[in-house]
């Protein structure tokens, strides 16, 4: 195609003064009468904010009035405002991928404070830079994608009951995969639940016959998950439901599959006999209390040391539940609680420790290089406050050991390609903005498979995770962006370093062609198999080589 | 007829998210705030751990 035939490039150059951020360290007026010099620069505007709706406003103006193809701002970070200035670009009816952004604020006006004639210079070069990109920005298109508006929430613990019931009442059809023979999970095993002082069969026998007589809501117990594919929208779930293979589709993916209990084997004399955990007391009391007279309770064992640095958050509750009623039972046994700090957070917690206390509950700090000594019916602690070593009588030690990860997350883990932390739960997208998302795209989660939770987070966070979902099920379409990777499989050898460098599979290699592909809805963008592909086969969409060689040129010229 | 229009009383991060994420599913929401800017305690915060975002 001859070069006459191309439509002439018309830039305009966008300058946000960013309040005081920018104007108050860069000479605005320079920055405008040099971007007026630039290459296809056929309009410059300052603005007091481009991002405000006055700015976007002028963006949308100057468009059809300056007859504009290709829009610079230069202002503040692209990670939070190229979506809004691409979106005023897409209303004034130019294609929102020919939209270019220089960081003059964050790169240049706050680092360059003190250097206003040179940080002026610099920033020339970032719009002059921005500018020869724009001129090479090609159209980019979105791909739409149909979605399934069904769920499959992976778990059928209290937590995924939750989220399975509001998806399921939201009227978005949910399979509910459990691996035990019966939903409820850890809560199954509970004696009574406080503050409520229910038992917990009060709650998941609500909760299941719910989820049972909901039509939307299709309960797979004694069922793993032994396969996904596919991808935002677009999941095939492969089940193995006792025995039989199945698959369902989904459009999001719950993960609920909660935690486990600690068997703390070689600490304390543990033998699930004299020495137990507070699961195994519970297991007890459904049958009733224990005969045990002289009881004592050691906080914190197998967690908050070298081996499980954190803190499982629900043992000081749980233990404070157990002497309770222990004492309420027998006002005459002796409970005393062993503990290095007691976490007992929140209104009901705080008051159940004080009546704790006021039915004769003892509690004793130990300091965890002196740790308790259990034997011959007695446990010795070294009292930080008396400052000398005091010996217990007891005839039942009850040990409050952590939740740990599920022995099956590493496999759900590799199988979603949703990450892991170091102590084996669940890592969410972001630890404040994004608690029950995954990176990934269409997968959420939700209770003691993240950390552990106890009953009112688990069930809060299953309906949190149902109503981030549900954001996607509520859609009828899904766009991708527009900035992926394309490979040219007249040029490409088949060599997979681009398959290696993939960290989101979105590439794979097609036998039979002897050549590498994109699934372009896999594709997040991120450029490592263009910087990586030896043939110069592999490119990113928007970020070819010759505009990044021209804004290379640019970077160097000055 | 039923409104399926939903009203949100206090606009700090709890209530931000909420109207977030009903737009999201194509929802009108009104976000209600006594004071002159949305973004609660949490404007006030300079950095938060452990990630060290600015708040703003």
């Amino acid at each position: 195609m001859s070069d006459l035939k191309k439509p002439e490039i018309r830039i305009g150059v966008f300058i946000c003064d960013c309040g005081s951020n920018i104007a108050g360290y860069l000479d605005m007026k320079e920055l405008v009468e040099h971007a007026k010099t630039l290459p296809n620069v056929v309009f410059v505007q300052e603005n007091l904010y481009t991002c405000s709706e006055g700015g976007i406003n002028e963006i949308k103006t100057a468009i059809p009035k300056a007859n504009l193809n290709r829009v610079v701002v230069a202002s503040c970070t692209p990670r939070t405002h190229e979506p809004l200035f691409q979106s005023a670009c897409e209303e004034a009816g130019l294609n929102p991928y020919l939209f270019e952004m220089a960081n003059i604020r964050d790169q240049c006006s706050w680092v360059h404070q003190r250097e206003r004639e040179k940080g002026t210079e610099r920033a020339k070069g970032q719009i002059a830079m921005a500018v020869a990109k724009a001129a090479r920005l090609r159209e980019l298109s979105r791909i739409q994608l149909g979605i399934s508006h069904r769920a499959v929430v992976i778990g059928g613990g209290v937590s995924g009951m939750a989220a399975a019931m509001a998806l399921g009442n939201m009227g978005y059809e949910t399979d509910l995969v459990e691996k035990q023979d019966r939903l409820g999970g850890l809560l199954n095993d509970h004696n009574i639940v406080l503050p409520a002082n229910e038992s917990p069969a009060v709650i998941l026998n609500d909760l299941k016959s719910r989820l049972e007589s909901n039509p939307k809501i299709n309960i797979h117990t004694k069922s793993v998950v032994t396969k996904t594919e596919g991808y935002i929208g677009n999941y095939t779930v492969t089940l193995n439901e006792n025995g039989a293979e199945k698959s369902v589709p989904a459009g999001v993916i719950v993960v609920a599959i909660g935690a486990r209990v600690l068997k703390p084997e070689g600490l304390y004399g543990y033998d699930g006999d004299k020495v137990i955990t507070h699961s195994e007391l519970e297991a007890l009391l459904k049958q009733g209390v224990p005969p045990a007279k002289h009881v004592v309770m050691i906080q914190c064992v197998g967690s908050r040391c070298e081996e499980r640095t954190y803190c499982s958050r629900i043992c000081c509750m749980t233990a404070v539940k157990n002497s309770i009623i222990l004492k309420e039972a027998d006002p005459e046994t002796q409970v005393t609680i062993l503990y290095r700090d007691m976490q007992m957070y929140g209104v009901e917690n705080e008051d159940m420790f004080r009546k704790s206390k006021e039915l004769g509950v003892r509690y004793a700090t130990y300091d965890p290089k002196q740790p308790p000594v259990v034997g011959n019916g007695q446990v010795r602690v070294f009292h930080l406050r008396m400052g000398k070593e005091i010996s217990l009588p007891s005839d039942l030690v009850v040990l409050s050991t952590p939740l740990i990860a599920q022995e099956d997350a590493p496999d759900i883990s590799t199988m979603l390609k949703v990450p892991l932390n170091a102590n084996g739960f669940f890592l969410e997208g972001h630890v404040k903005l994004k608690p029950l998302d995954f990176a990934t795209d269409g997968i959420f989660l939700c209770g003691s498979a993240r950390f552990p939770s106890n009953i009112r987070e688990a069930v809060s966070q299953g309906l949190g995770a149902a109503s981030r979902a549900a954001i996607v099920l509520s859609k009828e379409a899904l766009f991708t962006s527009g900035i992926v990777a394309d490979i040219n499989p007249e040029t490409c050898c088949g060599c997979l370093g681009c398959v290696d460098v993939c960290p989101y599979g979105a590439i794979s290699y097609v036998t039979d062609r002897g050549v590498c592909e994109v699934n372009k809805v896999l594709c997040k963008g991120c450029g490592g198999c263009a910087a990586t592909c030896p043939s110069g086969s592999a490119r990113l969409d928007g970020f070819s080589n010759d505009q990044i060689y021209a804004q290379i040129e640019q970077a160097l010229a000055g | 007829m039923a409104s399926n229009e939903v009203l949100i009383i206090g606009g700090g991060i709890a209530g931000m998210q909420a109207a977030l994420d009903l737009g999201d599913m194509g929802i009108k929401v009104h976000l209600v705030e006594k004071n002159p800017s949305i973004g609660g305690k949490m404007a006030q915060l300079d950095k938060t751990f452990p990630t060290n975002d600015c708040t703003i």
